[in-house]
């Protein structure tokens, strides 16, 4: 398995390095075509994992792509650089982007015995930070602006941006908050259920946009869902009140057996604690990154079948193009499901952690 | 698999920037939203509130309009009643009125007609005892022209006297 991973990685280094070559100096395509091969699972993870450039678009041989800021903390030394130096090297300063199974894409330097190693810290603006802070600038720019068309139109009809976005923030508050958190104590939540289910929804949507600036995989990827699902775990950990630590601890209507001498229902529920956000975000990411793997495998069969007969490239096109089309119209509807499922058991947790004892 | 080992950069980038999103929407947007937002329901729920009772005044205005309307069209009615009874009433008089009239006129007529008969009747009898008297004058007169005859008639008549 290894082994074949690796037979994928240092063919696509070689392939990919005559790209680069060839964009710079003209020299002629002279790569054998076996490596030069369409590798459909490569594709795939390229498109959907963190990259540290941002790549738009391969005319002929030139890679059109922005460039974005590399920072590592490595051995007690900052390292800064431009993505775009790997354009010209394969490694720079010792350090290279992997191609290896669990640190493909990453950046990383080569140990003495062959080991790739990871930099200490690695805080490089990649594509999904780029992605992310978009998106974030979006959002502030779009609900300040239906913030302020609120105060302008009291009283009156909404229009426009306000009159598209009511419905989804009425729909969050009184179908997800109201209905989870109850009347009395949904206030105090609702910015965070706001601010997460329209964060998940608008990056969701952008990643379906094929092009920049959508593109970017920010909601299939594992850490962007960590943190989101940590957001929830905190808010719902410091707002746990008395019942709801009881509840943990010495849960009700529990056979007390299962307590003493062996507190296994205690374990359960702490281990609920923790598993909980975990499912959040494994729940967001799987589904997301599913969806967009499927579009790229139907993309990736046109130009598998192209590389046998060039002929039978377009023909399964047409095929092809016709399921993602379907599939984007299902990936729609997944990023309002999604956003929705997260936010609504987010506002759950809250409300089991707040509710009172009532029995 | 790299898709799921998380970047450390990542994280931590996601993590600032999710907590200032969050953390400016909750200060400028979401409060004047959702202000807003029921701050609108209310003022919605109050006018349909006032609507409804407005539908329900005007509703009662037109139960007493009718009732009014009724009233009135009982009254009308009733005045019309009145007027054709009165209107009949007055005919009926009239017309009786109007035969004891003509009666009377027929009456008197008849009387005058009578009296004037009866009057014409007495000057015809008047009349017709001049004319006898006067013709029995002439006769006489004729009679009686000579001595003689004059003489022999007294005789007669007071022949008749003393016989009687």
């Amino acid at each position: 398995m290894i082994a074949f991973f690796m037979f994928i990685s240092t063919s696509a280094i070689i392939a990919q390095n005559d790209g680069h070559e060839t964009s710079e100096t003209d020299v002629p395509w002279d790569v054998e075509v076996a490596e030069n091969e369409f590798k459909a699972g490569e594709m795939i993870i390229e498109h959907i994992t963190d990259s540290y450039e941002w790549h738009i678009m391969t005319i002929g041989h030139t890679h059109v792509s922005i460039p974005l800021p590399i920072m590592l903390y490595d051995e007690g030394k900052f390292h800064f650089f431009m993505s775009s130096v790997f354009h010209h090297h394969d490694t720079y300063n010792g350090y290279f982007i992997s191609h290896n199974d669990m640190n493909a894409g990453k950046l990383v330097k080569s140990g003495l015995d062959g080991q790739e190693i990871r930099p200490t810290l690695d805080f490089s603006f990649t594509k999904n930070v780029l992605a992310i802070f978009i998106s974030c600038f979006i959002m502030i720019w779009v609900f300040i602006s239906v913030a302020k068309s609120y105060k302008r139109r009291e009283g009156q009809a909404p229009k426009g941006l306000q009159s598209f976005l009511e419905p989804i923030i009425i729909f969050v508050r009184d179908d997800i908050a109201k209905a989870s958190i109850g009347e009395k104590n949904y206030r105090k939540y609702l910015p965070f259920l706001l601010t997460i289910f329209f964060f998940i929804f608008l990056n969701n949507l952008m990643g379906i946009v094929p092009f920049f600036p959508g593109g970017a995989n920010v909601t299939g990827n594992i850490g962007v869902t960590a943190v989101l699902a940590l957001f929830t775990f905190a808010i719902t950990t410091f707002s746990g009140n008395k019942n709801y630590w009881v509840h943990i601890i010495n849960t009700p209507g529990v056979p007390w057996w299962l307590k003493i001498p062996v507190p296994l229902m205690p374990i359960v529920e702490i281990m609920g604690i923790f598993t909980k956000p975990f499912v959040l975000m494994v729940r967001l990411f799987a589904n997301i990154s599913a969806g967009h793997i499927i579009i790229l495998g139907f993309i990736s069969l046109i130009f598998i079948f192209g590389e046998i007969v060039e002929g039978a490239g377009y023909g399964v096109a047409v095929i092809s193009v016709g399921f993602s089309i379907f599939m984007d119209i299902l990936e729609l509807l997944v990023a309002f499901i999604q956003a929705y499922v997260f936010t609504l058991l987010s506002a759950l947790y809250f409300g089991m952690a707040i509710e009172e004892a009532h029995h | 698999m790299s898709l799921i080992n998380p970047g450390f950069g990542l994280v931590i980038w996601m993590t600032i920037a999710f907590g200032i999103l969050l953390w400016i929407l909750a200060k400028f947007a979401w409060p004047a939203i959702t202000d807003a937002l029921a701050e609108r329901e209310k003022s919605i729920e109050e006018a349909l509130l006032s609507a409804d009772n407005a539908r329900k005044a005007m509703e009662e205005l037109k139960h007493s309009n009718e009732e009014l309307l009724n009233e009135a069209k009982d009254q009308r009615d009733a005045i019309l009643k009145e007027a054709r009874a009165l209107k009949e009433n007055m005919i009926n008089e009239a017309k009786d009125k109007a035969q004891e009239a003509a009666d009377k006129i027929v009456e008197s007529a008849r009387e005058r007609i009578e009296s004037d008969k009866k009057a014409a009747l007495v000057d015809i009898k008047n009349t017709i005892a001049t004319y006898s008297i006067e013709i029995a004058e002439k006769i006489l007169r004729e009679e009686l022209k000579d001595k003689k005859q004059q003489t022999a008639y007294a005789e007669k008549l007071l022949k008749e006297t003393t016989l009687n």
